[in-house]
């Protein structure tokens, strides 16, 4: 071991993170004994001596009086064995009233990737705390510093588990399995807030679930603290619009592959969200497919017409449209297929907050028209655009996605024929609407080229029967074959 | 008190009781050797004993040694914690009489249970003073056989060890273990701030009411923490064992003599089952209350001052030179003994090991249980993913 030793300012107080030199006690060259005192040091609990921790001769002194140390940093270089001669590295010896000198880069990068010797290694507990002076005169005060942590095996970079900022998902290196994410978020690099985070622990865990940066967010509760509600609207993006989106973005951006050609990405935020609620629903929830495929040609044909009227002339109307009307109208016919499982009863709705299933950036989601059954069409034109548009622009509200009795998802857009859609957990039925095709298709007796679409109905068989689900499907079917006769004899 | 208060009446009525700002003194206080070194052959005390000390020259050397090295380890302590190497530590200085006296009074029998700065007692019990220092150094949990040392673990909760005491000194009386002269007592030392505890008091009631060979050991070092004595009592402490129908006295608690005297007269009345007795020890925490702790916010110099000239150490020092019972080759072994005893207890904290995390596993159940098993085990993999060692 050196003869040289540097001595780091220890916490003195159960859970400081500085303090102040107040006087040194004695200077360069000065032979000192074991436990002598060397330095008076204030921190936010006490000034208090501190005894030397080797007898020797005072090689450096490294922080001025007035200045404030971190603990941990190097404050005094004891050469513990002065009779033994010349050193022989270059001394650090401070000139008189000449520049302090530094520790060395040894000394400093010992400190940043270990405890000073025989200091527990510091946990993380209580919340981030910039600044460090923490008004404690007892107890055990907030710890503020960042647990030093050993690097992971599987060659992840050392300096990752003390980065401050969130790293791309795209360049997370390996997987994390226990506990390491909640760094990012709950601890370190507390500086862009500029005081500690207000949640409660659920509202933490929330967070951390849903892969939300708490200090990213104003709190809306008592004190300014973070709710629930805040980090659910964060989570859906109706509030940060600057915050990259991680993970879901991912899956589209050219991937990074490791040495084993395989990338990792964790799974939190709307991708977690989306898995839990689809497994959990797939496996409670018995779930029917049928199909049925319809020829829309009046029905586009209707909708040019609407297009054509002067009263629609400003909205974007889209088969889609119809698609909603013809939904919510067998859904009058049948209403036991609005409707949700609770266990012991079936609760049937006479509102109908209808779904519309959307890609977004952020991920998959579901807002809903609330009470669509009571919407004219045009008002039902103006729900559905808004609706889009909030959810394209990203600041679809927890209350909108809240809710849904019965859902529409558009696979169409993307160009497939249709699909077997799963419940949203809660609902008992959901409307896979296809891609509208020129087929050919056989109409009064002659095959012609007409405009076809297939549609996709999912239904949970613990309420619906397949009589019913087959009414329903049918229904809407009937609609979209011929929109103004089904108007005229159902309402 | 309030700035409209009348004065005369109320504030006579409220400074009678302080018994500790009378100018002359404290007369309740049982002292056999006075701050300067004067012997005083025996003191009745209020309760009618008699106290007084028959030492040989020898043992009084000895008093002297343990009052020194336990000073000196504990200030070897606090430097220890200045120095990063203990996390926190509660310094007994000030304190040494008290603790060497009750300490020394004790017999191999006799059960003792402390707080967490009866550093002096567990030295006079013969114990290796490492023990404590794992606790805080942070290396162990505090653990250790009460049974094997009579000398029950350190207690942080503040007051709760006077029901233990009390419940261990319960259970002598039913094992018919108190009534002769090799019967068992219990001590358990505590605060002023204590006194102010539930427990403490229903410790009082309990030992009064069931007899319980016990000795109520108050070291009254006039502050809980920051709140001074006369925010905690509007009697002396002492006092207050009369309401719980057990006898009470106050003691000088820097006089070694004296509180030897009276904790041996308490304890040899406990163990012939004549009952539980409240000693008051009237001392002085010289130090800060621990090491996050700064006084000067609460407590003046002048204070301080004073009871420096009480020094428990210097009158003894006093009273041997004075008595010729030790040369000034005996004081410079005394501390040459007290500076090699500092550097080794140094260097063996310095050696502690630190626990592989997990250990913490293993002091949960006896017999271990299969969920915790289940929870090392997830642990262990989880540890193991890190790279290097785990120090």
């Amino acid at each position: 071991m050196s003869r040289i030793k540097e001595f780091n300012l220890p916490d003195l107080g159960e859970g400081l993170t500085e303090g102040e030199i107040l006087s040194w006690l004695v200077k360069v060259g000065d032979t000192i004994e074991l436990n002598q005192p060397i330095v008076e040091v204030e921190t936010a609990k006490a000034a208090v001596e501190i005894p030397a921790k080797w007898a020797g001769q005072v090689q450096a002194i490294f922080h001025p009086e007035g200045t404030t140390v971190e603990v941990g940093t190097p404050i005094i270089a004891i050469d513990t064995d002065p009779g033994a001669g010349p050193l022989d590295a270059p001394s650090t010896t401070a000139t008189p009233g000449g520049d302090l000198p530094t520790p060395s880069a040894a000394s400093l990068a010992a400190v940043e990737v270990a405890p000073a010797e025989g200091m527990v290694e510091p946990g993380l507990i209580g919340g981030p705390a910039p600044g460090g002076r923490t008004a404690v005169l007892v107890g055990y005060g907030p710890r503020t510093t960042a647990a030093k942590r050993r690097p992971r095996k599987g060659g992840v970079p050392a300096q990752a588990a003390t980065t401050p900022t969130p790293m791309p998902a795209a360049t997370a290196p390996a997987p994390q399995p226990v506990a390491a994410p909640a760094s990012a978020h709950d601890g370190q690099g507390a500086a862009t807030t500029g005081g500690p985070v207000l949640a409660k622990p659920p509202v933490r865990k929330l967070a951390k679930d849903l892969g939300v940066d708490l200090r990213t967010l104003t709190g809306s509760g008592p004190l300014g603290s973070i709710t629930r509600e805040d980090v659910q609207q964060a989570a859906t993006g109706a509030v940060v619009a600057a915050e990259p989106i991680r993970a879901t973005s991912v899956a589209t951006s050219a991937a990074s592959f490791g040495a084993d050609r395989e990338q990792r990405i964790p799974v939190k935020g709307v991708r977690k969200l989306t898995a839990e609620n689809m497994s959990r629903s797939a496996f409670t929830a018995p779930h029917v497919t049928e199909f049925l495929t319809v020829d829309v040609t009046r029905a586009m044909k209707a909708l040019d017409r609407l297009r054509g009227r002067r009263e629609w002339r400003d909205v974007r109307v889209s088969p889609l449209l119809l698609v909603a009307k013809a939904v919510l109208l067998a859904v009058k016919r049948h209403p036991m297929v609005n409707s949700t499982w609770a266990g012991d009863e079936i609760v049937v709705k006479e509102y109908v907050n209808l779904g519309i299933a959307a890609a977004t950036e952020r991920g998959l989601i579901v807002p809903n028209v609330k009470d669509a059954g009571r919407l004219s069409l045009r008002e039902l034109a103006d729900a559905l655009n808004d609706l889009v548009q909030t959810a394209k622009s990203g600041r679809t509200s927890p209350a909108d996605m809240s809710g849904g009795t019965l859902t529409i998802t558009n696979v169409g857009v993307f160009g497939v024929d249709t699909g077997t859609p799963i419940l949203p957990p809660g609902e008992s039925a959901i409307l896979a609407f296809g891609a509208v095709r020129e087929m050919p298709w056989v109409h009064k007796g002659k095959v012609k080229a007409r405009q076809v679409t297939t549609l996709g109905l999912s239904f949970d068989h613990r309420i619906i029967d397949g009589e019913l689900g087959s009414k329903f499907l049918r229904d809407i079917g009937d609609f979209l074959a011929d929109p103004e006769a089904a108007l005229l004899a159902w309402t | 008190m309030a700035k409209g208060d009348p004065g005369g009446t109320t504030r006579g009525r409220r400074a009678a009781p302080r018994s500790r700002k009378s100018a002359a003194g404290d007369p309740e206080l049982v002292q056999l050797l006075t701050p300067e070194g004067e012997r005083i052959e025996s003191v009745t005390g209020p309760d009618g004993n008699e106290y007084r000390v028959d030492f040989t020259d020898e043992e009084y050397r000895g008093l002297y040694r343990d009052l020194v090295l336990v000073r000196k380890l504990d200030a070897e302590a606090t430097a220890l914690q200045r120095q990063g190497e203990l996390g926190i530590w509660a310094s007994l200085l000030g304190q040494e009489a008290a603790q060497v006296g009750s300490g020394r009074a004790l017999r191999t029998q006799d059960m003792a249970f402390p707080t967490y700065r009866e550093h002096g007692v567990l030295y006079c019990r013969g114990i290796d003073p490492i023990m404590p220092l794992g606790l805080f150094r942070g290396v162990d949990q505090g653990g250790w056989d009460p049974n094997e040392f009579k000398f029950n673990m350190y207690t942080i909760v503040i007051g709760a060890q006077t029901l233990h005491a009390t419940g261990y000194a319960m259970g002598i009386t039913m094992d018919g273990k108190t009534g002769t002269d090799d019967g068992e007592a219990v001590i358990a030392y505590f605060g002023d701030g204590a006194t102010s505890q539930g427990d403490v008091n229903e410790a009082f009631v309990w030992a009064g009411v069931f007899n319980a060979p016990m000795v109520f050991f108050c070291q009254n070092n006039q502050y809980a923490i920051s709140e001074p004595l006369e925010r905690q009592t509007r009697i002396p402490l002492y006092q207050r064992a009369a309401g719980f129908g057990f006898p009470g006295i106050r003691v000088d608690g820097n006089d070694v003599l004296a509180t030897y005297a009276v904790t041996r007269t308490a304890l040899d009345n406990a163990r012939h089952g004549q009952g539980p007795s409240l000693i008051e020890a009237y001392t002085y925490r010289m130090g800060a209350h621990t090491t996050s702790d700064d006084p000067t916010r609460y407590r003046i110099a002048s204070e301080v001052e004073a009871w420096q000239a009480k020094d428990p150490i210097a009158r003894v020092r006093a009273f041997l030179e004075k008595q010729q019972i030790a040369d000034a080759d005996f004081f410079a072994e005394v501390d040459e003994q007290a500076r090699r005893e500092s550097v080794h207890l140094r260097e063996r904290v310095l050696a502690m090991p630190n626990p592989e995390p997990v250990t913490m596993f293993d002091h949960v159940y006896p017999n271990g249980s299969p969920l915790l098993d289940e929870q090392r085990a997830q642990f262990s993999r989880y540890m193991e993913s890190f790279e290097g060692s785990a120090h």
